[in-house]
């Protein structure tokens, strides 16, 4: 590391933007708790909370060496975990990162780590076991999440001397995590809906969102924390943090817009559900180009992905894969349209705006690597798993409710529930 | 005696008890139903994937009369019920055997 100065407001805005990333951990569990059925509303809120408390503890102990590290062998693939194994020495007040204490980097990332794992849970609603969902999740995070993030966000000469393949040999342009976050979770939510399987009476009984009010407000607290994740992903109070918050509203509302033009024209209505589908399809596609592009860019890429995102939930259904909250729709579609749109409208790079065909072409190759690696990696992680631990709930668990049977508790006071009487 | 029960659109639940509360019916039980008729069910869609759902919320509204009674009280449920449309509903009466008021143990048309 180089000598450093801490800088007061860079400190207070990263210390406000870990908090804001650490809402969308409950902002996730409201956002797909609500999308579920009533009997399994408790199951999908406890996988997001369980990430965040596997993921966050593997973080301290080897991830953020394996991000953060020096590149073994300098291969760029992956950090040397015992370099800052138990954060040797960084967890002190003292230490610096950039302008900001190194703590502060390191629960800012971490909280990264943490919402990227979240994210997969929504494939796999209403039918995994929560051990092995644990399991997944401490696996996932250790050999695809922590190497991936090398890849993007470990910056030669920041950290450590030598960084990942994507930021610093292939130069594809990754701002807040579209490829590291949301294609490495959206490709692996397919890898894992296509394990588990589909759910007892998909597509033949109806599996309606029991409480839109709370998926709005979810939607709600991920955008509000995503202001967290994107403008401090500047890692300091700054221009480019303002450009990247600015971004964050006009992708997101352009987003809004183009999924609610696309149900009254499709369906014929324009839903609650869609409109919060398309705030998380915008602020996922403006993620990795939010300090990119400039307003301009933000609005097309946001109409782009809310309308590509929305005519992309349809097709589940038509290759049989019960990815039963969108993750790939949202996530991994939306995390390519923003990434690629970097090299179409992106400031002095993008093809329309001043640059070649160059930086395109590093964003198609950075988009594809995450993509390849997390699909591979996670059936690979999927198969292993469900031979011998079982993913997958029995098939009386999933129809009586994996709330009552797996977690022996029930969401809601309902009148029937209420007079079953109750004895200590 | 005879039990009138009605089956009716919820919005008109308020014209049906004013209309019998005007005609002399001092009594009556309401409780919220589902089912379908001509009408049919409707259609969700969420996120592009629609839903027929069967079952449509309508109310179920019993009073008990007299029998000389129970031809006009059926006549001014489906007056105030009507709308016109598919789905108005339906109406009907039954004999009853016996009606016992609780409180004071009067039986028969007294218990009304």
């Amino acid at each position: 590391m180089e000598e450093v100065v801490i800088n007061s407001g860079d400190t207070a805005w990263m210390l406000i933007s870990t908090g804001l990333v650490t809402l969308m951990i409950p902002g996730l569990a409201l956002f797909y708790g609500g999308m579920v059925r009533v009997k399994s509303v408790l199951n999908m809120m406890m996988m997001s909370f369980g990430a965040l408390a596997i993921v966050f503890v593997l973080w301290i102990i080897v991830g953020f060496s394996v991000v953060f590290g020096d590149s073994l062998g300098g291969s760029g693939l992956v950090g040397d975990p015992t370099q800052f194994l138990f954060l040797n020495g960084l967890d002190s007040a003292d230490a610096a990162i950039g302008t900001i204490p190194a703590a502060v980097f390191i629960a800012f990332q971490g909280i990264f780590a943490a919402i990227t794992v979240a994210l997969i849970s929504g494939s796999i609603a209403d039918r995994a076991k929560f051990g092995s969902w644990m399991v997944f999740a401490a696996i996932w995070a250790t050999l695809v999440y922590f190497p991936v993030a090398h890849w993007v966000f470990a910056f030669d000469d920041f950290v450590a001397k030598t960084g990942g393949w994507i930021a610093n040999d292939l130069g594809a342009l990754d701002f807040a995590g579209g490829t590291a976050v949301h294609i490495n979770a959206g490709a692996a939510g397919l890898a894992l809906a296509i394990i588990l399987g589909k759910r007892v009476g998909w597509r033949k009984e109806a599996m309606r969102p029991h409480s839109l009010p709370l998926v709005m407000l979810g939607a709600a607290l991920l955008w509000f924390g995503w202001f967290g994740f994107n403008a401090g992903s500047a890692v300091g109070s700054n221009g480019t943090a303002g450009l990247a918050l600015l971004n964050t509203i006009g992708a997101t509302v352009a987003a809004l817009l183009a999924w609610l033009l696309v149900e009254k024209i499709r369906d014929g209505h324009a839903t609650s559900l869609g409109a919060a589908s398309g705030v998380v399809a915008g602020l996922v596609a403006i993620t990795p180009a939010c300090a990119a592009v400039n307003a301009s860019g933000a609005l097309i890429i946001g109409a782009l992905a809310g309308a590509l995102c929305a005519l992309s939930v349809g097709l589940k259904f038509k290759l049989g894969i019960d990815d039963s909250l969108d993750v790939v729709a949202v996530h991994l579609v939306g995390g390519i349209v923003g990434t690629v749109m970097i090299g179409v409208v992106g400031v002095d790079v993008g093809l329309f705006n001043g640059g070649g065909t160059e930086q395109l072409i590093k964003q198609i190759i950075g988009a594809g690597a995450v993509l390849g690696y997390s699909f591979i990696a996670t059936l690979i992680i999927g198969y292993a798993l469900d031979k011998t631990i079982g993913l997958r709930v029995s098939r009386e668990i999933e129809v009586e409710g994996i709330d009552l049977k797996l977690h022996a508790e029930s969401a809601y006071e309902t009148y029937s529930s209420s007079r079953g009487g109750s004895s200590l | 005696m005879k039990l009138i029960t009605a089956i009716i659109k919820p919005f008109k639940l308020d014209d049906v008890k004013e209309a019998l509360t005007a005609f002399g019916i001092t009594g009556m039980t309401v409780s919220e139903a589902s089912g379908f008729g001509r009408q049919g069910g409707h259609t969700e869609v969420y996120r592009g994937a629609e839903y027929t759902v069967d079952l449509i919320p309508k109310i179920r509204l019993e009073v008990l009369v007299d029998s000389s009674d129970a031809e006009k009280v059926i006549d001014v449920i489906v007056k105030a019920a009507s709308t016109g449309a598919i789905g108005d509903g339906k109406v009907w009466s039954s004999p009853i055997d016996n009606i016992v008021r609780v409180r004071t143990g009067e039986r028969g048309t007294d218990a009304i």
